[in-house]
């Protein structure tokens, strides 16, 4: 677990990030707010899960923390130093701290390179003075760690599997040796079994290389997994952030509640009992959210003042946070929590 | 309980340069009213092929072979324009990218009156009319409105609910449902999930749900099917397969799957990956990743056989199964 005094390794104040979305030919475009008043830190050594719907905003904060999408407004500190503001040549440097794994494996390396150029591509940008064996070394230490034959180094992407790839995915974003690596939805595209052997592997990799890990996913259970603290977005602001134990046995905000009450249980007798507080419509558009608190549309508890202003982000009960106006009234008996 | 389908001795295989591919194998199976079956399996597991098989949607190098009857009719062996009085009518089935599924150049109403016309001998409007109260009843708000969208207009959720829609217009007997909740969000995945159990509380329709996901299983499920390797592994009542497992990738894809509600340090995962369905291992296909594999798995192929409680299993392994720690 974490040390006595956690270290913040990365601190997001105030980020806001919108895209202008054409409307046509002729038109103004409109302002899509993807990310807006996202404050959090993120502690040496913890899993920090981001969970919500598609168009929440996840992946985008993931891109705007790792400086592969700008910022419109506020800072990335990386031990106190705003990435935001680093020139090019030195966030270049810095990536070898911060790396990322996507989604699709096999779309996200390159099918011309064979597994050992893809893994040790990194290196020649970020470690340009290691010689050609010193590359190799570390290119088949990096692929033993995660499970790859050594004998694979020399294939090409189309011949592994979803699951080999995503190894290969994890062992670029290791031979760098970084301390974060930003994990965008890594097992959605996998099968059961092996989104499995990939989670374990990443628990592993966490624990010997002493790693923090950003955990973008909109699978409850999986993130509920694996993180230590769960940050859950709806339309491009935090609604709740709080321990992963916090989450799932007494969420405060009614979105958190509803999300959890949808995530189907492996259990026959569980899942026939369960009475799911089943959310009503769809997210809203984020080019013109509602006004006030922008879940008041589909929440079974908002009152007309929700309507009129947007909650704030409030510390409650050391140090978890909620952006609910009734948060306090709201309290429902513990058995409602996972409907069971 | 009356059957609709029942299928026998089905199997797919698809010839490719010089050699061919069995992707399903001696499948069996009936499927009563209103009955809710999950077929579950991994990817190359035959549970996609085997259906689209049944539906006349094979890729041209595919060759079905075995029964498939719904009544007196061989679904299996039709020609394409036999074919088309059942397909949609009394048998339909939806996807999991319903994008993939509409016609983009169409407005929803289109492509849903169409179906009423071809199937049905309706007339335009009324076509359309009944159109529009089928995407009140599968929960399309302002319905009118929405019929006049190109597909592209709506959310996921939204086109799952039109394909949905699309497929229950003639009120079929049997819907086939692959991966229907895979691309959507967990809240709309609850929701769809509750309009199937309405489909066939109410409706009387019979449901095949190909899955690879055990939490959907569970909360809709009535018997399940569990696939591997082409061919089905073990059969029975949903609560039996869960609570009492016996065959090891059964036992295996349980261990994968995290629960919401229980935090485990490890999951157990299935060692190793889904077989080639071009070189299958010999023996059981399962023997390379089995924690409880012996000497007859490698070399004998275990057949489905029945264990009582109308269930059955393909495993010679008669053992106790304490799972992980032994692997």
């Amino acid at each position: 677990m974490m040390d006595q005094t956690p270290i913040n390794l990365l601190e997001i104040k105030n980020l806001k990030k919108t895209f202008a979305i054409s409307s046509g030919l002729f038109a103004r475009p409109l302002t899509l707010t993807a990310l807006e008043n996202i404050n959090f830190t993120i502690r040496k050594g913890e899993t920090l899960g981001i969970v919500g719907e598609s168009g929440c905003g996840k992946s985008t904060l993931g891109r705007c923390i790792l400086q592969l999408l700008s910022p419109d407004e506020g800072q990335v500190l990386w031990l106190g130093q705003d990435l935001t503001k680093l020139p090019a040549e030195e966030m270049r440097k810095r990536r070898q701290d911060l790396q990322i794994i996507f989604q699709d494996p096999l779309a996200s390396l390159n099918p011309r390179m064979t597994v050992g150029e893809i893994i040790a591509d990194p290196l020649r940008t970020l470690r340009p003075e290691l010689k050609k064996d010193e590359r190799r070394a570390r290119v088949l230490k990096t692929m033993e760690a995660v499970g790859l034959l050594p004998e694979m180094i020399n294939r090409y992407p189309h011949e592994f599997s979803g699951g080999q790839a995503q190894r290969i995915g994890i062992a670029r974003a290791l031979i760098t040796e970084p301390k974060l690596i930003v994990c965008d939805e890594p097992v959605s595209a996998l099968d059961v079994s092996i989104q499995a052997q990939i989670l374990n592997l990443l628990a592993e990799l966490k624990d010997e290389f002493g790693l923090t890990l950003i955990f973008i996913s909109h699978n409850l259970s999986v993130v509920r997994h694996v993180s230590d603290r769960i940050l859950v977005l709806y339309l491009g602001r935090i609604v709740e952030l709080a321990t992963g134990d916090e989450i799932y046995d007494d969420p405060k905000h009614p979105y958190t509640r509803a999300l959890l009450t949808a995530v189907p249980i492996p259990d026959p007798k569980l899942a026939r009992q369960r009475n799911i507080d089943a959310l009503k419509g769809e997210i809203p558009s984020p080019i013109n959210p509602p006004s006030g608190c922008t879940f008041r549309t589909r929440c079974r508890f908002a009152k007309p003042f929700c309507a009129e202003q947007r909650p704030p982000l409030e510390t409650i009960d050391g140090g978890r946070l909620v952006a609910c106006h009734r948060w306090r009234e709201i309290e429902v008996p513990e058995e409602a929590v996972l409907g069971v | 309980m009356k059957q609709v389908l029942k299928v026998e001795d089905m199997s797919v295989t698809f010839a490719l340069h010089e050699s061919e591919v069995h992707a399903v194998r001696e499948m069996n199976f009936a499927l009563s009213e209103g009955e809710t079956l999950a077929v579950v399996g991994e990817s190359g597991s035959g549970k996609s092929q085997a259906f689209l098989a049944i539906m006349g949607l094979l890729a041209k190098n595919g060759r079905t072979g075995g029964r498939a009857m719904m009544g007196d009719v061989n679904l299996i062996g039709l020609a394409p324009g036999q074919l088309d009085i059942y397909r949609g009518k009394d048998i339909a089935m939806i996807f999991q990218d319903p994008m993939t599924s509409l016609n983009p150049t169409l407005r929803v109403k289109t492509q849903l009156a169409e179906v009423l016309v071809k199937h049905r001998g309706f007339d335009k409007g009324k076509a359309v009319k009944s159109a529009v109260e089928m995407l009140e009843r599968v929960g399309i708000p302002e319905p009118a409105k929405r019929a006049n969208a190109y597909p592209h207009e709506l959310s996921g959720g939204m086109r799952q609910r039109v394909m949905i829609a699309m497929a229950l217009l003639c009120q079929p007997k049997i819907l086939i449902a692959d991966e229907p909740t895979t691309a959507l969000d967990v809240t709309v995945q609850a929701q769809m999930l509750d309009l199937f159990k309405t489909l066939t509380d109410d409706f009387g329709t019979s449901l095949v749900l190909i899955t690879h996901d055990l939490g959907v299983v569970a909360g809709v499920a009535d018997r399940m099917m569990v696939m591997y390797g082409g061919r089905a592994v073990e059969k029975g009542v949903t609560d039996d397969l869960f609570y009492d497992p016996r065959h090891p990738y059964t036992l295996g894809l349980l261990h994968s799957t995290p629960h919401i509600a229980k935090r485990a340090e490890r999951l157990d995962p299935i060692q190793g990956l889904p077989p080639s369905l071009e070189h299958l291992p010999k023996g059981c296909s399962f023997n390379p990743r089995c924690a409880f594999a012996f000497d007859r798995c490698l070399n004998e192929r275990p057949l489905l056989t029945e264990t009582g409680n109308g269930r059955e299993k393909a495993c010679f392994y008669e053992g106790p199964m304490t799972y992980g720690k032994v692997a």
